[in-house]
């Protein structure tokens, strides 16, 4: 017989939370090895969809900025290489904010039938995202032999900044997830904000084309975006020597991460033994 | 040894009032900024709702507690605390051991994944560890009796194999404590008897039930120990048959005596009024409830205002769906004017366990009703097994010890 006594109250420290995570490391496992087995199921083309996706972006994306808008007129590389990491990121970042946001509420039939510490669930998702990330490195080196471009050391930076990427979209999904329990309305932001996402964010175009411009009030709110920030460090790793690495973003994208991080848990602590009392 | 000690433990619910029940977030906003702007206004829109009041409760080492209560009593409200899926308001529950529950069974199937999967994905949901899972994995096919489908995505199941499934692999949990809710309710009279089984093995071996069903029977047949709960609040709590007892004491709605001392308020019409209609067990031993032992006697006595009248009466028995159980009269005689009285033995060992009710008329020469007397009597019989391991509902409407079957070896091989 177990000795061990747990006790239930209306109040749970910290560290036995984080304990509790680490108990269930397991069932974080299995979560995201689902979100990936059933993303593809019943599709022809399965897997092949992660490849098509961020392929058809990257085109249009080059196609659309580059051509007609006539933006790859002055660059140095070929214009579908300054697009790729643009598209990985927003790919990925749009994915992961649309996964984080749904994430409870996908999974109410779990939260209001068996306990297991909440965080496991928008944690899991991550992974979802990051199969994806993946093609789309393995496509932009294909990419790279077609143009005959070699990257240099910096590529290999590339991790930490899919990482911050993450916890970008982090916090901010993780609070949508608490609030879309109570207030579906977030499930139509959600997409709604990715939807003009591409806009704001350099995907597209480089943020020195934005800075250029004789708007500097509207350069200053611009690196306020934390994709900004993590698609400028992105193509400064992955791209050689073309863009140089730009701290206007990168500062403002480390604060979000904080601020966002430490307060997003707060706030889903505070809330997720009510969630089954909304859901 | 105590396993489970549940102290002063509460759970409110706030319930938003008319005006304010839709919960969207334009509502919230609205009332956050006004709350800004008239802080002090107190906002009284919430109405508190207490699901559990002060439960307190101790479950010892290897009890089967069967928790019984109406419908919104709080039981599962309690099993939700018990496991975590919400904290309480207020109290302690202390747990030694480790506890698994199973509010539902298949909880986190997901249809699009193999039955193979879903074992792994549903065994990890409820706390086993892989190793578990694949030292289990046999046993779980084979009592689900899916092996030819475990490669089949769940959402081509049929309801029996998904729910089969679900509960084999809480079966296999092993866990000190098994919380168990409703899982009875599904699934055929085979699975019924197969899941009964294994959660009497779980109890068997030292281990600690808490079992919610609406099935009594299975309740009494499978918990040594049980808990009434009322409005959130626990009635009782101690042995089985006593809370049982209780439960069904306060909730059937028994009408077991109709009485009018005067004609004149009684009901009937010029020719006859009823006096009295009553049913008491037809026994020495004094009982609270009817069981499908007891014997019954039925005493039925009306007022007749006619001389010379041929009158026989007729009893109606209804099962609580309105069939007609049985229709039994007297023979015809010819009364004067008076009190007349019929008395109907009803033997014991022959009604099946549920609710009845019962009706009389009052006949005049052998064919025209006088006075239908409808729904007089109310009562509930409960079951009673002796000799099995099978607490699934009885079927049929009878259950006569009257007609009995045999067998004899007839041949040795």
């Amino acid at each position: 017989m177990n000795s061990t006594e747990r006790i239930i109250t209306a109040k749970k420290s910290i560290s036995a939370y984080l304990n509790e995570i680490w108990d269930f490391k397991e069932l974080f496992w299995i979560l995201a090895k689902r979100d990936i087995l059933v993303k593809y199921k019943q599709t022809v083309l399965g897997i092949g969809w992660s490849v098509i996706r961020p392929l058809i972006t990257m085109i249009v994306m080059a196609f659309a900025f580059g051509k007609i808008g006539k933006l790859d007129t002055n660059t140095a590389i070929p214009f579908t290489l300054v697009v790729a990491p643009g598209v990985i990121i927003w790919l990925f970042f749009s994915q992961s904010l649309q996964a984080l946001s749904q994430s409870i509420v996908l999974n109410s039939n779990l939260v209001s039938k068996v306990y297991f510490p909440r965080l496991i669930i928008p944690l899991s998702t991550i992974f979802l995202g990051l199969v994806d990330v993946l093609i789309s490195v393995i496509l932009f080196f294909i990419i790279c032999i077609w143009y005959q471009f070699l990257p240099d050391w910096k590529l290999f930076l590339a991790p930490i900044f899919i990482l911050l990427t993450f916890l970008a979209a982090f916090g901010i999904g993780l609070i949508s997830a608490v609030l879309n329990v109570k207030f579906r309305d977030i499930g139509q932001i959600i997409p709604f904000v990715i939807q003009f996402g591409y806009f704001i964010s350099p995907v597209g175009y480089l943020t020195e084309s934005v800075k250029s411009a004789d708007h500097a009030w509207y350069y200053k709110l611009f690196v306020l975006n934390p994709v900004t920030g993590c698609i400028d460090a992105l193509r400064w790793c992955m791209l050689d020597d073309f863009a140089a690495f730009n701290w206007d973003s990168f500062i403002p994208l480390v604060i979000f991460i904080i601020i966002t991080f430490f307060y997003s848990i707060r706030f889903f602590r505070k809330h997720e033994n009510s969630f089954v009392d909304h859901i | 040894m105590t396993v489970l000690s549940i102290e002063n433990v509460s759970k409110r619910y706030q319930l938003n009032q008319k005006g304010n029940s839709t919960d969207d977030l334009r509502d919230t906003v609205t009332r956050w900024s006004n709350s800004i702007f008239k802080p002090s206004k107190k906002n009284n829109h919430k109405e508190d709702f207490w699901a559990l009041k002060d439960i307190n409760l101790e479950v010892k080492q290897g009890d089967r507690l069967g928790l019984v209560g109406a419908n919104g009593a709080g039981k599962s409200t309690l099993l939700k605390v018990l496991s975590q899926i919400t904290e309480p308001t207020n109290g302690i529950v202390r747990v030694k051991g480790r506890m698994a529950s199973l509010l539902e069974v298949g909880t986190g199937f997901h249809p699009e994944l193999t039955g193979r999967e879903n074992i792994f994905l549903n065994g990890a949901i409820l706390g086993m560890q892989k190793s578990e899972i694949v030292k289990h994995f046999d046993a779980i096919v084979d009592f689900a009796g899916i092996d030819k489908f475990i490669d089949t995505p769940v959402k081509r199941y049929s309801s029996g194999m998904y729910v089969r499934l679900g509960f084999a692999i809480a079966a296999h949990l092993e866990p000190e404590i098994l919380v168990v809710d409703e899982v009875l309710a599904v699934g055929d009279a085979d699975f019924q008897k197969k899941s009964i089984g294994k959660m009497r093995d779980v109890s068997n071996s030292g281990r600690t039930l808490i079992f919610v069903s609406h099935n009594l029977t299975a309740v009494q047949g499978l918990c040594n120990k049980g808990a009434y709960l009322r409005n959130g609040q626990l009635i009782k709590a101690g042995k089985i048959d006593e809370v049982v007892n209780e439960y069904v004491k306060t909730v059937s709605k028994f009408q077991l005596k109709q009485n009018w001392a005067t004609s004149d308020d009684a009901p009937g019409n010029e020719q006859v009024r009823i006096k009295t209609i009553s049913l008491t067990p037809n026994q020495e031993i004094l009982v609270d409830n009817f069981d499908t032992r007891t014997p019954l006697k039925m005493v039925f006595e009306y007022w007749n205002m006619m001389d010379n009248a041929e009158l026989n009466v007729s009893i109606f028995l209804y099962s609580m769906t309105g069939e007609c159980i049985f229709n039994i009269g007297d023979d015809a005689k010819i009364y004067q004017k008076g009190i007349i009285s019929a008395t109907c033995d009803i033997p014991g060992d022959f009604l099946n366990d549920g609710s009845y009710y019962i009706s009389a008329m009052i006949v005049k020469d052998r064919l025209a009703p006088v006075f239908f007397f409808e729904d007089a009597l109310a009562f509930d019989i409960l079951d009673y097994r002796e000799g099995t391991d099978w607490y699934g509902k009885w079927p049929g409407a009878v259950r006569p010890k009257m007609i009995s079957v045999n067998s004899v070896q007839k041949e040795l091989l």
